[in-house]
């Protein structure tokens, strides 16, 4: 059935934003659970909606939305997964919200809450937009919807010194490859008269040489200011400290959403210049340096982390260095569903993670490694749950994980990219030890006696039963994942 | 689709496990799901039929069309006799595991089942990608068993095994990619069965097969890759020891006589030479490392890597003498190790050590447990009468009669093929030597260090090692019992 504009979307998860947040303004007495149900309502009509929608409906109105505005597979797909990173997040934040409130100075209890849940909803329309975005401008505007709204809920808890810091480190650094996108634009735009990315694929033929070197500065900057949002090297010093200091459903979105739409944003702007001779091979080169960089960077720093969340934080770069290891195989048929496959599994095993980690460092206190000791015996749903996430992103058979970088590296072998793949083998080998030191802590190591009992709340494990389960199916059988991202490509 | 009675005998140890796992009588389930295993194992050994030597107990379920990819299953003669080999040492695993244990009981035996589960999965999967991935479901349990329930330095064995086999299923995945493409495209597939049968089509590209030697060579622990298996043997608890050396090291091998041979034969020389060099270093280096060696469990894992080049040199003849030799000696061998190691087990649990200098008249106090120790050493060292022996006599009149004709390096009229025989041979002697020594060392001569508790093997234990000598002294005597059809699934 295609019944509906696809613009509808946006306007769905805008206004449920508004909704939420007017509620809470005006009757202060709602009950967060109330809030977060309703924010979950109207992403899940987001949700539904995205299946019904007419996706050339935009292309045929003929107005001047369709020159910045693109609802192909591709973007309908990346809509849904931003629709569900969100509703994950705000589930997450709803069981965080109990040490959210320790965070921030108010009246009374449970007061900013519910903005807490609400930033979320508007940062979830950037990202809509954004992968929608097939023009300069477009991408622009939407990143920085996105990016001002984590300006906001990275330093949520703003009584903790570390969340402040990194707030601070996160403005900044933002507020620069901000900088670098605009600069690069810029050179682009000189070069072409033009910021749409369908113009400048229909102009490419009418370049000059004298073209190619401009153009290459300018595609370049705007490839630093995507690095900066999907962690890859040399952009990726802010990460573990933002990662850290942040409110853990937060790490969790920032870690999936964000790099999703960055890696779509990445797809989209490379496509018209990689075609471009004297360009396209300068390109690739310069993202088999990055992803190289990248995987050694991410995993090697892993090694020697003993926090959990700074684990995920360079567990982030490492897996950025593996899609980058796809789109440096761009050229592969099978590169672009691998992207897709790789992000998702990405999506179901980081928030299986992360919701541990919220469970396990409420009872506890504390985001260590040594936090989860003993905790096959204290909780055996929950040290499983984290071991399927762990060895998934590790890449072991039978889960996710392994499909997403089996498909990468097929991609990566047909193309012959040698490099990568050797730093491939030894990268992936070094995951192998860092995940399973989470592994060793749950089942090898014995709880000490004071070790408090973790209770988890039924939404939270019926929602942890359903990503498990979706980890472990579409490790045996991803077929149904990927005729979803065939028709993307 | 038909359904495959093979897909029971992967799911039985998965819900054995799972069973296992709610730590409600453990053992039981365990033994249930592993006896149950190796009945219905025997009931297709005695159905299969053998004149042909054809795949049988075939299914098909599409996975991943584009790039060919089927949970395909099937069994010939070569996949049965390694199906028999892990459910039976799986079950000798489980019945040698101590009846009490301190901690997680159902944690430990649903590793054990695991471990089953992968290794049956991949004997039985005709995908070369299942094939693959089933191997790898093993090695998480694995991490777990030797990690909790290991001696001595458990946790640096734990993770220089897991990170060192992950690291060669890695480089075999990249070797596998890497044939996948340099099939011409029309005919690119996953299907083991298809792949081979493709010997001249796919060209001989030297990286791919250097890749997935090494890819198999480190899973297999071939000569200079082989330091992560006596440490880890040493340290893993006996039954974890037992499926690993027994069973999983066997995925290597199996994989090569799949494929390697196959596809690739003596097509490309440099790669053939480096596999006859290596693996002398497998015999001759790692037998004198076994020599040296001052603990029953370091000596029992070293001479389980050393006796991986014999089976080594019966692939690289690539005759039908060698090969056939060769996977005779893949069952010999995890039998008699599996024997071995549990017995070690019961050792340590009696005298707290497996150092040679504390150790000694062992046999005066436990004469049931010398006397299988004896028998299992003696099929180890390959005397006649074991299945090592009809193994390993194979072996090397098929290598001995390889290559012998257009063989440009000669010396003293010897080819290689010849000159790495002839050293090999020597490997005879050497773990005679070693094995001999042990077994005076630990059994016979005055008893020193302090005094063994406990009593001699119970009837389940005794039972249990029994069943695997048996088995080998059956193939021994009556090797056509397992090579009926045996020659065509090694030379298709």
């Amino acid at each position: 059935m295609q019944l509906y504009n696809p613009v509808i979307l946006e306007i769905i998860v805008v206004t449920t934003g508004f909704v939420v947040l007017l509620a809470e303004a005006f009757s202060p007495k709602v009950d967060r659970r109330t809030i977060a149900a309703t924010a979950l309502f109207g992403l899940a009509l987001a949700l539904i909606a995205t299946f019904l929608v007419d996706p050339g409906a935009i292309q045929r109105s003929g107005g001047s939305l369709a020159q910045f505005y693109s609802a192909d597979f591709l973007a309908i797909y990346f809509k849904q997964f931003s629709i569900v990173a969100t509703m994950l997040t705000i589930i997450l934040s709803l069981e965080y919200s109990s040490v959210l409130e320790r965070g921030i100075p108010g009246s009374r209890p449970g007061a900013g809450v519910a903005e807490f849940l609400t930033i979320p909803i508007f940062a979830c329309a950037g990202l809509m937009w954004m992968v929608s975005a097939v023009d300069f401008i477009m991408i622009f505007v939407s990143l920085e919807l996105v990016t001002i709204s984590f300006y906001v809920l990275v330093p949520y808890t703003r009584l903790k010194d570390r969340s402040l810091e990194a707030g601070v480190k996160y403005l900044i650094l933002g507020a620069l490859s901000t900088g670098f996108l605009v600069y690069g634009i810029t050179w682009i735009f000189g070069v072409t008269q033009t910021t749409s990315l369908v113009a400048i694929t229909e102009l490419r033929s009418y370049l000059t040489t004298d073209a190619r070197l401009p153009l290459l500065f300018g595609v370049g900057l705007v490839l630093v200011s995507i690095g900066f949002k999907v962690a890859a090297f040399p952009f990726q010093f802010w990460i573990p400290d933002v990662y850290q200091g942040a409110p853990t459903p937060v790490t969790a979105f920032l870690s999936v959403g964000s790099k999703a739409a960055g890696f779509v944003v990445l797809l989209r702007v490379l496509e018209p210049f990689l075609a471009i001779q004297g360009v396209g091979p300068k390109l690739i080169g310069l993202l088999v340096v990055t992803a190289s960089a990248t995987l050694l960077f991410g995993n090697l720093a892993a090694l020697l982390q003993n926090n959990v969340k700074r684990l995920m934080a360079y567990s982030s770069v490492a897996h950025a260095g593996y899609l980058l290891v796809g789109v440096a195989s761009v050229g592969a048929a099978v590169s672009g569903q691998a992207i897709g496959f790789y992000l998702t599994g990405y999506l179901l095993m980081t928030f299986l993670a992360f919701f541990v980690l919220v469970l396990v460092s409420k009872a506890s206190g504390g985001e260590e490694i040594d936090k989860f000791n003993g905790l096959g015996k204290r909780s055996p749903f929950l040290a499983f749950a984290m071991m399927l996430a762990m060895v998934s992103l590790a890449g072991m058979p039978f889960t996710v994980g392994f499909f997403g970088k089996f498909l990468i590296f097929t991609a990566a072998v047909e193309e012959g990219q040698w490099l990568l793949v050797i730093f491939g083998a030894i990268t992936v080998a070094c995951g192998f030890y860092y995940y399973l030191k989470v592994v060793r802590a749950m089942y090898w190591q014995s709880a000490p006696d004071d070790a408090p009992a973790i209770e988890v709340p039924v939404y939270v494990r019926f929602t942890m039963v359903i990503l498990m389960a979706l980890i472990i199916t579409l490790g045996i059988f991803p077929q149904s994942l990927l005729t979803l991202l065939s028709a993307s490509k | 689709m038909s359904l495959s009675p093979l897909l029971f005998i992967i799911l039985i140890p998965i819900i054995g496990a799972l069973f296992s796992a709610t730590g409600v009588m453990p053992r039981r389930w365990a033994t249930i799901a592993s006896g149950l295993n190796l009945i219905l194992v025997l009931v297709l050994w005695a159905v299969y039929p053998a004149g042909q030597g054809e795949w049988a107990f075939t299914s098909k379920l599409p996975v991943m069309p584009a790039l060919d990819i089927n949970f395909s299953l099937g069994a010939d003669r070569l996949s049965l006799i390694m199906l028999l080999l892990s459910t039976i040492v799986t079950f000798a695993a489980v019945l040698v595991s101590p009846a009490r244990m301190e901690k997680g009981e159902g944690m430990f035996y649903a590793c054990i089942l695991f471990i089953s589960a992968g290794a049956i999965g991949a004997f039985a999967s005709t995908d070369v990608f299942f094939f693959y991935m089933f191997h790898e479901l093993a090695l998480i349990p694995t991490f777990l068993l030797i990690g909790i329930w290991g001696s001595g330095d458990r946790q640096a064995a734990a993770w220089r095994i897991t990170v060192y086999l992950a690291l060669g299923s890695f480089i075999l995945l990249i070797g596998l990619l890497g044939l996948y493409f340099i099939t011409p495209e029309p005919v690119r597939t996953f299907d083991m069965r298809k792949l081979q049968e493709m010997g001249g089509i796919i060209p001989p590209v030297g990286w791919v097969y250097a890749t997935l030697l090494v890819g198999f060579g480190i899973l297999i622990s071939l000569f200079p890759f082989h330091s992560w298996a006596p440490q880890a043997y040493a340290s893993a608890p006996a039954p974890a020891a037992m499926m690993h050396a027994g069973v999983l090291k066997k995925f290597g091998l199996y994989g090569m006589l799949r494929l390697t041979v196959p596809i690739f034969g003596d097509s490309v020389e440099w790669v053939t030479h480096l596999l006859l060099i290596l693996l002398v270093g497998n015999i001759l280096y790692i037998g004198l490392v076994t020599i040296a060696q001052r603990k029953l469990d370091w000596m029992l894992g070293y001479s389980s890597v050393m006796h991986m080049g014999y089976i080594f040199l019966g692939i690289a003849g690539l005759n039908v003498l060698s090969l056939s030799g060769a996977s005779i000696l893949m069952l010999a061998h995890g039998l008699s190790i599996a024997a071995l190691f549990a017995l070690a087990g019961e050792i340590r649990s009696r005298t707290g050590t497996l150092e040679f200098s504390h150790l000694g008249g062992l046999a005066k106090q436990f004469p049931g447990m010398a006397f299988l120790f004896g028998l299992a050493a003696m099929a180890s060292i390959g005397l006649p009468g074991f299945a090592n022996f009809a193994g390993e006599v194979l072996v090397f009149f098929g290598a001995f009669a390889a290559g012998s004709s257009a063989e440009a390096t000669r010396l003293a009229g010897f080819n290689f093929y010849q000159i790495v025989t002839v050293c090999s041979l020597w490997g005879v002697v050497i773990s005679a030597v070693y094995m001999l020594r042990s077994y005076r060392n630990v059994f016979f001569g005055d008893a020193l260090g302090k005094a063994p508790t406990g009593s001699d093997l119970s009837f389940v234990t005794r039972s249990a090692v029994t069943l695997l000598i048996l088995a080998l002294l059956l193939v021994g005597f009556f090797p056509g019992l397992v090579t009926g059809g045996l020659v065509q699934s090694l030379i298709p």
